[in-house]
């Protein structure tokens, strides 16, 4: 099966080996993947701030890219992301051309999970990892793209996992992209709740399904000096 | 805001009340049982009633004045105030007594009132606690006074009223509730909201938790009551709908302790109620927003779920966002009600999680109407800031051209860290910066790609 890679542009810079893990994945999975470099972000961080119009020619280009190999699916590690990339076609509503072409991207673009549990049908890909683990909901990819199920069925496959619950555990952790430095303050104590009600849960590992939420409870939790490892669900998945 | 942030106190109280009273909805709408369907039903009765507005507001209107009631209309809060003052004046009443109403604080009754000599008695137990406390204002809709406790609560009466008891919260309401009984007793007017406003029958429906509201509308001989033009609902049937949610939504109770139905004033055969019944009805803005893309914030049912689901609140509080609504109901309707010039600040208060839109009994799209009240202020070059549209328009121009993009993100890869300046000053401020990896995923891949994939 022929897969086009969403890489998404903290993955690419910030958090690549979330990507590189993902495209081991896949690749195990029997997928061959493709990356098209020409592929920047999908503006979000543009959208949300107000700034759609901004972030058009992003999206264009990322439309491009994403459809140029002609891939049956196309497959992101983030929830986020990809529900941008569904509300594309909203967004190029006045555009009748952009709009179909935003429309096809739409309709073959799948999270990393979702895609693993719905579309290839896998829920054991063969991985260990001992202690306990503490998942973390992201909210567009639970509340608003509707992926609640799918790492969780991945996660419980894992051999000596143990997943548990905590205080607090579909809360948002804070980060809302441009949030987190335009309200810093009150995204402090988004992630630092957030993070005092996993720690006691006595967890070793924080896991979730998308790099930027991720990134601000990793960066709270060294900030703390715990002793807990923050890793994406592929990370997870791509131990024995 | 900041000052909200720094007030541990509150946050925790909020905090408790966000756990307690979430639970409590999620049990009894699992009692229930089909929530979504409640939902969609209770959506579709307030979207039938924005539609024929007018048709209801004129049914509702025949038939109040039918009973006996006067209805005023007005346009903004000055009418609406002035028509209070009229009536006050006309009755030369000096005191009045008031049930718990979001609507007379956005038309600032009290003050007004009080300018005149009048003497208006908040007789909502939170909101008379607001009101003795002079300085305060309510941090949330349905629970005015949920960021003080029992001791601030003790120290407050005892400062103001002589109280000499204990902390124990029936010892304090006990007292509370001498001072009230007396005040009912005296006062020349009964002043209330309106939850529903049923077009029938020309009735206005209050949901109270407290007995003040009977109170209210039994003793006083005047009764003026204030209501949003939106409040409307066709017929007791439908009624009986929003009852259910709201009481569930607000509190997670099956039903309100006290339901109060007025059809006009006293009759011949009743043993109590007011001998004039006064009904003002108020726009203030909800034309705009029925005309505008933002009307369906106008299916509001005053319950504030939304608030008591919002990671945000938890942490500011009611009175951190410094706007009459809070939550995330205040950031769709604020802006939307009052304009943008004062109001655009308070739609950055959220981080987009969409929880509210989960927990609204009368499905608002929430999230959506904060992100078009986002692109509404950027796009508009007099409210948004240049500094702002200066750093998203350049970042606009890297992600929008590959080559700009990849030497972009080349570059960043010469420190070991990002530097810790502008934003990623802010985000140090609870975080550790993140590290900076040798290497990006493209240049990976492309490395993969040359090894023949597989790896």
């Amino acid at each position: 099966m022929k897969i086009s890679f969403f890489v998404t542009c903290l993955t690419d810079t910030v958090l690549p080996s979330i990507g590189i893990k993902s495209v081991e994945l896949l690749e195990k999975l029997g997928c061959t993947v493709f990356f098209n470099p020409r592929q920047t972000c999908c503006g979000q961080p543009l959208v949300n701030s107000g700034y759609r119009e901004k972030a058009k020619n992003s999206m264009q280009m990322l439309i491009d890219a994403l459809l140029e190999d002609d891939c049956e699916y196309i497959v992101a590690p983030s929830g986020s992301c990809v529900l941008q990339v569904k509300e594309f076609p909203r967004f190029f509503r006045e555009d009748e051309i952009w709009q179909s072409r935003a429309k096809r991207l739409a309709d073959k673009s799948y999270e990393i999970t979702d895609f693993i549990v719905n579309i290839l049908h896998v829920t054991d890909v063969g991985a260990a990892l001992n202690g306990r683990a503490a998942y973390h909901p992201s909210c567009h990819m639970s509340r608003r793209l509707g992926v609640k199920e799918a790492p969780y069925r991945l996660l419980n496959n894992v051999k000596g996992l143990e997943l548990v619950s905590f205080k607090g555990q579909d809360r948002c952790c804070g980060f809302g992209g441009t949030f987190s430095v335009t309200m810093a303050d009150l995204s402090g104590a988004m992630v630092a709740e957030k993070v005092r009600n996993m720690a006691a849960a006595g967890v070793d590992y924080v896991i979730g399904a998308d790099g930027a939420c991720l990134m601000n409870i990793e960066g709270r939790v060294r900030r703390e000096n715990l002793d807990i490892k923050v890793l994406h669900v592929v990370e997870a998945l791509m131990t024995a | 805001m900041k000052r909200s942030l720094a007030d541990s106190f509150m946050r925790a109280s909020i905090a408790d009340a966000q756990d307690l009273i979430s639970r409590k909805r999620e049990d009894c709408y699992a009692e229930l049982g089909h929530f979504e369907k409640w939902c969609e039903q209770a959506a579709d009765i307030r979207s039938h009633v924005l539609d024929y507005l007018d048709y209801y507001l004129e049914q509702f209107t025949n038939n109040a004045e039918k009973a006996g009631a006067s209805v005023h209309f007005a346009k903004d809060d000055g009418e609406a105030v002035e028509l209070a003052r009229t009536i006050f004046l006309q009755k030369k009443a000096r005191k009045g007594v008031k049930s718990k109403s979001m609507v007379t604080e956005e038309i600032g009754l009290n003050e007004a009132l009080e300018t005149m000599g009048v003497e208006i008695l908040e007789t909502d137990l939170g909101e008379y606690l607001l009101q003795l406390d002079g300085k305060d204002k309510p941090s949330h809709i349905v629970i005015p006074a949920l960021h003080k406790n029992r001791r601030h609560i003790r120290e407050l009466l005892a400062e103001k009223k002589a109280y000499t008891g204990d902390e124990t919260p029936e010892t304090m309401t006990r007292f509370v509730r001498r001072i009230l009984r007396e005040a009912f007793l005296s006062a020349d007017v009964g002043v209330t909201g309106c939850n529903f406003a049923v077009a029938e029958t020309g009735t206005i429906a209050l949901m109270t938790n407290e007995g003040n509201g009977r109170f209210v509308t039994g003793i006083p001989k005047t009764m003026v009551t204030f209501m949003g033009m939106e409040r409307v609902v066709p017929s007791f049937e439908e009624l009986d709908i929003l009852f259910s949610m709201l009481a569930r939504s607000a509190v997670g109770a099956r039903t309100s302790i006290y339901m109060s139905l007025i059809t006009g004033p006293r009759a011949a055969t009743d043993l109590d109620g007011p001998e004039e019944l006064h009904i003002v009805v108020i726009d203030n803005g909800r034309s705009r927003v029925l005309a505008s893309p933002f009307r369906d914030v106008l299916r509001c049912i005053r319950c504030g779920a939304c608030m008591l689901e919002c990671p945000a609140y938890r942490h500011v509080g009611g009175q951190g966002y410094g706007v009459l609504y809070p939550g995330p109901l205040g950031a769709a309707l604020v802006p939307s009600l009052a304009g943008y010039d004062e109001h655009k600040d308070v739609t950055k208060i959220c981080s987009l999680c969409g929880a509210c839109n989960d927990v609204c009994p009368v499905k608002i799209p929430l999230y959506e109407f904060i992100l078009e009240h986002r692109r509404i202020i950027a796009e508009d070059g007099k409210l948004s800031s240049r500094i702002e549209d200066a750093v998203f328009s350049q970042y606009g121009r890297v992600i929008g051209n590959p080559a700009c993009y990849a030497s972009a993100t080349r570059m960043a890869r010469l420190g070991k860290y990002l530097p810790r300046v502008g934003p990623l000053k802010e985000w140090a401020k609870a975080r550790a910066i993140p590290k900076i990896p040798k290497e990006r995923f493209r240049d990976w891949f492309a490395r993969h790609s040359r090894e023949g994939g597989q790896s």
